[in-house]
């Protein structure tokens, strides 16, 4: 199936998460923040990196680029979007999921290999998991706290939208060790750590972050087709 | 031309890292007597003149762009400027 990925202003990993997809057997799309235009696409992903130089808040400007427009309103009928990172960032600066991401407790950078548990492996982007399976996966961010309101974290925790949870070390102060999240649907997944960079063995920490782009067009289908 | 100032601020619920670290420099710094610290920012946006219809634009730009009202609070008041 047809992966999109969405270069912005600023974005580091749209080759990364490219490859990625094309590592999982999809086919790879580059899309551009200014076009109105999806090109058909299948999935979408908004990849990491420092849009807009994270100027105002993180992911901020780049939720008011042009194929935003798209993205939200295809996101609400159902069509799986992965934001990584600053993906993430926008994702939660877009309503699509709630909360927010404020720098690190500590505030400093950090670029580590992260243990996660995937506790939530009926969402359209971790079909390919078994259910509290624990991965590694490179994490690299500056504002990665993840923070919302405790009625909201209730509801994540209750509704088992927590998808993955940070394990050993929480890196960043992240409410409930907190690494990623999905809406009511399933469709929409933000995550704070890197899979795309975990897929070959050549390079990274091993391929633990490869089930995220191994996605079928039926699981696809099946969230677009549910919320339609 | 009149002067509107949009003042954003972290939640009083939500931790500021920010604030804290420079709260934390004070003492070293020579500082005393400072217990709290919150960091914010505050834009200065200019217009030809103070309109309901201005106000009420600014209004909204703030509260969908320059503050995330899911983490931040905001603040709008008109500043007459010197010509």
């Amino acid at each position: 199936m047809k992966i999109g990925v969405i270069t912005f202003p600023g974005t580091l990993d749209d080759v990364d998460a490219q490859r990625a997809v094309r590592v999982g057997g999809n086919e790879a799309v580059a899309l551009w923040h200014g076009d109105h235009d999806l090109q058909g696409v299948d999935a979408v992903i908004l990849p990491g990196g420092f849009s807009y130089g994270d100027y105002l808040r993180c992911g901020a400007i780049s939720r008011f680029a042009p194929i935003m427009t798209e993205v939200i309103e295809g996101a609400q009928k159902g069509l799986p979007v992965l934001g990584i990172c600053n993906g993430f960032q926008m994702l939660v600066e877009s309503h699509l999921l709630p909360g927010g991401l404020l720098r690190n407790d500590h505030l400093k950078f950090i670029c580590r290999d992260q243990k996660l548990r995937i506790e939530n492996n009926s969402t359209a982007w971790t079909s390919a998991f078994a259910k509290d399976q624990e991965i590694v996966v490179p994490l690299k961010n500056g504002e990665g706290q993840y923070v919302a309101d405790a009625d909201t974290i209730k509801r994540l925790e209750d509704e088992g939208r927590v998808v993955a949870r940070y394990l050993d070390v929480n890196p960043n102060g992240s409410v409930n060790d907190i690494a990623g999240i999905t809406n009511e649907a399933g469709n929409v997944v933000g995550l704070m750590p890197h899979p795309e960079h975990a897929v070959e063995t050549l390079t990274g920490s091993g391929t633990d972050g490869l089930g995220f782009f191994t996605l079928p067009l039926a699981i696809a289908s099946q969230f677009a087709s549910a919320s339609a | 031309m009149p002067r509107v100032v949009v003042d954003v601020m972290p939640k009083p619920e939500i931790l500021d890292p920010q604030g804290k670290a420079v709260l934390g420099a004070l003492p070293r710094l020579g500082f005393t007597g400072v217990t709290e610290v919150r960091q914010g920012k505050r834009f200065e946006l200019e217009i030809p003149e103070v309109t309901d219809d201005a106000l009420a634009q600014i209004e909204k730009l703030a509260e969908t762009f320059l503050a995330n009202t899911v983490i931040e609070n905001y603040v709008v008041r008109v500043e007459e400027t010197a010509k």
